[in-house]
């Protein structure tokens, strides 16, 4: 017979939910608000996120002073798992969302904005993402992560165009496809193991001293397989550049910054114990996917033609830089992932928000995609104060100081020169070379091209078509976190590796 | 005020670009050359509150980025980057003053004046990350200069040499975090701080590593031998204004560079490297010579044998001692003024018939006579004439290397003769016979406003030729202290031998200016 488990409400820590259930109650309300009064504007909508995503941030204000004080808290059957990459990771969270849901509010009529589910989907996904990154429990977290994944897939398909929907489905099968290798991975640690807890797992195999190695190589690989899916990485990749050129560039955006940041957390908290535990195929294995994702997909974004397909390779390339935190597995390097991906979503951010304000209905002749290279020249001319935003936003992705991302970088493979990854700095340096022609192909396209005939005519104004008062202050956000990081870098360091080092990272 | 000289020197004139978004597109240079001007008159004022006496750094400024990794924005100057920095905004100055008549000349001129700050910064700065940061930031004004005002090639110029120089200057910051990540060992503080980094002493293996790193940096910016074919591109699509402060400034960077880290940084690994790199300089002199001499173009002349006098420079540095460093500063301010007056003296030829094959021309000595005499002039200080700036320094530079190798530097004394006959050549063909071509009739000579900027080059050339002291004096005083530190520091006998022990008196010098 079953019997009733006496549990206390004291024990379950309720308090660790909370910055999760908000965006969920947000969510709720938004669908109730349009069952009671249908048809309200999208900037209703937009601002009633954004009151609960800052709602959001205070509860994990709350908890971030929590964690300094009593340092780790577990709670609702030891379910949830607040630490400090939770609390830095949902910070990155829930400020890339407040940043990015204000692109909603354009000059052109998007029909997907119309919808009060678009935001509904929104926050619960943010809800998702936020359980995927404070638990250390294979079922919470797939649990998170599927509740994400489902809610951005439709946010994708939302926009309505044949591309969104080819993007929405190969997204689909591809997360499908991840889901089903990240289930069979935790099976394979369950049954070696007989837990779902990541430290469980980690002490069981240490106490055992792996003698199973063969069936932790099995798990491994499915981890490794789903994770490469989510965050991207080759030979996994195949999705991210269709996608991005389906969806809407804020959506692309948003997608290159928030799902990678909780898929690393988790990496993070799977393969740490793993490669401190020295086992050397998996260091093998990582070195070999970190190098392979950096350089493939910088000589593939090489050659393309359109600036978000670009985009979306360069931020594979971006993803397989960071990874090389996961391999390296110090205090320095996680915390250098965290600083470069602060970093990265400013960059990111006013890059995608700038192509979002370029963005027309219909496109003219010599335009074959809605961001091809050609749409770019000339802008100098036309329109110089967005070439110059755009130059900037370029400037800082290439690693160019003193300008966001260059600090991130140089934090980063400072961290594989301390730990002894010599030839890994190397071609991380090297790497960003070879960016660096990408970037300044569109810089050249910008600065040094002559610009096309009717645009001469209309003085740039398919530059800023789509501009409103909104995406220029989210975009001016962007610009002062790209171009005054370093001011805030030495605060921003010290916060981080404190929460990184006190959840034994 | 002065406590903060070298700020307003870096930041005045970026803050006087972004102002310059709202000045009329008509009165631009006007306004330009306005603050050039000021600029100069402030790197003047430097000049005069230098200390000539004081061999360490002045001026210095001390302010906290990032404390806890040990960025730290800090900048002074000493002998040896003083009249670098005067230099540049000199420069800056008679560049934007002669500024002929382009398109989109206001982005030009505000380009120019963001191209001064990180110009300055480079010089200023004593952290090796600030330095990188203006290092790398050089590049960018440089490539819009190049790639919108440039020649038929303009785009692949630019972004070649904006490739070129980002790859190495990548390693070399891979080699900087190595440096700091060996003084965070040493002391368990990070810094980045040059001054600090002085202070280390690194076993040779890993001296030999990180001398090699930022060796690339420094040798595709100066450019060295194997690096060098980015620069005939960028100077031969570049606008004269780009030229002429590509090859008077930031080539310099690479070879200041070499004076502040390689030489003092790393003493032993610069003796290893010493015979390598000078063969690589004396290759660098003979075979730009050569191909110089094979060039149907009038400004690749001139940029060829840009290329070349650096080989003299490098050799000089790596002398390491005393007149050979002392030499080779002196010559880089001389090879600064020789080749920015060639190449504006090229621009002027330009502007006139939209041509520089020297197969156009022929007998314009008669036509543009006052042309013709001050080519001359600029023409026999770049082939090293007694009596010029140039000669000062090249002979510095050989007397230095004399000492560590008789038989190279003989080599490289034949080059520098052999240089002189591409450059007679080159003058015989353009000023010399008859008239032969009709469109070279009636060209005017040159105007008011090129001479604005010639005249000056020309009196510093006679007059540094003549009497080299003021500028000689300060800059041998900083670099007795630098060989000074690299005979302290080195630790292999051979390094101990071949770096002269200047005196005792000069470390106590440096030492109570660093404990300040």
């Amino acid at each position: 017979m079953l019997s009733l488990a006496n549990v206390s409400l004291e024990s379950l820590n309720l308090i660790t939910l909370a910055p999760m259930l908000i965006p969920v109650i947000g969510a709720l309300f938004i669908l109730v608000l349009d069952i009671i009064k249908g048809g309200l504007d999208k900037s209703l909508y937009v601002v009633i996120s954004i009151l609960f995503l800052a709602l959001d941030f205070g509860a994990l204000l709350e908890s971030a002073g929590a964690f300094s004080k009593d340092g780790i808290m577990l709670g609702i059957f030891d379910v949830m798992l607040i630490d400090g990459l939770a609390i830095i990771s949902q910070f990155i969270i829930v400020v890339t969302s407040i940043l990015f849901i204000p692109l909603a509010l354009t000059n052109k009529r998007f029909h997907e904005f119309s919808y009060p589910e678009f935001f509904a989907l929104f926050l619960f996904m943010i809800s998702g993402f936020q359980f995927m990154v404070a638990s250390d429990n294979l079922i919470l977290i797939f649990v998170g992560l599927e509740t994400a994944s489902l809610a951005l897939y439709t946010l994708i398909a939302m926009h309505n165009r044949d591309k969104s929907f080819e993007a929405a489905i190969k997204y689909f099968t591809m997360g499908a496809l991840a889901a089903g290798f990240y289930s069979f991975g935790s099976m394979v640690f369950y049954a070696l193991t007989g837990s779902i807890e990541i430290n469980q797992i980690a002490a069981v195999l240490e106490a055992n001293n792996y003698a199973d190695i063969g069936f932790v190589l099995i798990g491994v690989v499915m981890m490794l397989g789903s994770f490469g899916f989510k965050l991207s990485v080759v030979p996994f990749h195949t999705w991210t550049p269709d996608v991005y050129e389906g969806s809407s560039a804020a959506m692309a955006g948003y997608m290159s910054i928030v799902p990678k940041i909780a898929a690393f957390v988790v990496a993070m908290r799977l393969f740490e114990f793993l490669i401190h535990a020295n086992i050397v195929w998996l260091e093998v294995v990582l070195y070999a996917l970190v190098v392979i994702t950096m350089t493939a997909a910088n000589i593939w974004a090489l050659v393309q033609s359109d600036v978000k397909r670009m985009l979306a390779y360069s931020s594979i390339s971006h993803a397989g830089f960071v990874m090389a935190a996961i391999l390296i597995g110090t205090t320095q390097s996680n915390s250098a992932l965290f600083i470069y991906w602060i970093l990265f979503s400013f960059t990111n951010l006013g890059a995608f928000s700038m192509l979002w304000i370029s963005r027309q209905k219909e496109l003219p002749g010599y335009q074959k995609t809605d961001h091809s290279f050609e749409k770019f020249s000339g802008m100098i001319k036309t329109s110089p104060m967005a070439a110059i935003v755009m130059g900037l936003f370029m400037l800082s992705l290439a690693g160019l100081p003193p300008f966001a991302l260059f600090w991130g970088k140089i934090y980063m493979i400072s961290s594989a020169v301390t730990s002894g990854y010599t030839v890994l700095a190397l071609i991380m340096a090297l790497n960003s070379a070879i960016a660096g022609y990408y970037y300044i192909k569109l810089i050249v396209f910008m600065f040094m091209k002559d610009p096309i005939e009717s645009n001469i005519d209309n003085n740039g104004e398919l530059y800023v078509a789509n501009a409103t008062t909104a995406l220029k202050t989210i975009i001016g956000f962007a610009i002062i976190g790209t171009v005054f990081a370093f001011l805030a870098l030495d605060s921003l360091l010290e916060f981080v590796t404190a929460f990184v080092y006190n959840s034994g990272y | 005020m002065l406590d903060h000289i070298l700020s307003i020197l870096i930041f005045f004139p970026a803050f006087a670009g972004i102002m310059g978004f709202m000045i009329n597109k008509e009165s631009m240079r006007a306004y330009g050359t306005a603050v050039a001007v000021i600029e100069f008159a402030l790197s003047l004022w430097l000049w005069f509150a230098f200390d000539n006496n004081v061999s360490g750094m002045q001026f210095m400024e001390h302010i906290a980025l990032v404390p806890s990794f040990g960025i730290n924005y800090i900048l002074g100057v000493d002998g040896i980057s003083l009249f670098i920095i005067i230099m540049a905004s000199f420069f800056t100055m008679i560049g934007i003053a002669s500024l002929s008549p382009t398109h989109s000349i206001k982005n030009m001129i505000i380009t120019l004046l963001f191209l001064q700050m990180t110009m300055i910064g480079v010089f200023a700065a004593l952290d090796a990350i600030v330095f990188y940061v203006f290092w790398e930031l050089s590049l960018v004004p440089m490539l819009y200069l190049i790639g919108a005002w440039g020649g038929p090639l303009r785009i692949y110029a630019s972004v070649k040499f904006f490739l070129y120089t980002f790859t190495g200057s990548l390693v070399m910051l891979v080699g900087m975090l190595f440096m700091a990540y060996f003084f965070y060992q040493a002391t368990g503080v990070w810094s980045f701080a040059i001054l600090d980094w002085y202070r280390l002493v690194l076993p040779e293996s890993f001296q030999l590593w990180l001398f090699a790193a930022f060796f690339i940096g420094f040798a595709i910016k100066v450019p060295m031998f194997p690096f060098h074919t980015w620069l005939p591109y960028a100077h031969g699509q570049a606008p004269t204004i780009g030229s002429v402060i590509l090859a008077a400034v930031l080539l310099k960077m690479g070879t200041y560079a070499f004076i502040r880290f390689s030489l003092p940084l790393f003493p032993d690994a610069s003796v290893f490297f010493m015979f390598p790199i000078a063969i690589l300089a004396i290759i660098m002199i003979i075979y730009t010579a050569m191909i110089a001499y094979a060039q149907k173009d009038i400004k690749q002349v001139v940029a060829y044998s840009s290329v070349s006098h650096m080989g003299v420079i490098i050799l000089g540095t790596f002398a390491l001692n005393v007149e050979g460093i002392s030499g080779s500063i002196f010559l880089m301010i001389a090879h600064g003024v020789v080749s920015g007056a060639l190449f504006l003296l090229v621009g002027v030829i330009y502007d006139r018939r939209h041509t520089k094959l020297m197969s156009e021309f022929g007998g314009l000595a008669h036509v543009m006579p006052r042309y013709a005499t001050i080519f001359g002039l600029m023409l026999m200080a770049s082939v090293g004439m007694p009596l010029t700036i140039n000669f000062v320094g090249e002979f510095l530079s050989l007397l230095g290397f004399y000492q560590q190798s008789h038989i190279l530097t003989l080599l490289a004394g034949i080059a520098i003769v052999v240089g002189a006959i591409y450059m007679l050549t080159a003058f015989k063909k353009i000023f010399f016979g008859e008239v032969t071509n009709e469109k070279n009739k009636n060209l005017p000579d040159v105007s008011k406003r090129e001479l604005l900027a010639l005249i000056p080059l020309s009196i510093i050339t006679v007059w540094l030729g003549i009497y080299p002291k003021p500028i000689l004096d300060p800059i041998n005083n900083s670099v007795e202290a630098v060989v000074q530190l690299m005979h302290n520091k080195a630790t292999s006998p051979e390094a101990k031998m071949r770096i002269p022990n200047v005196s005792g008196l000069v470390i106590t010098k440096t030492a109570t200016k660093e404990a300040h």
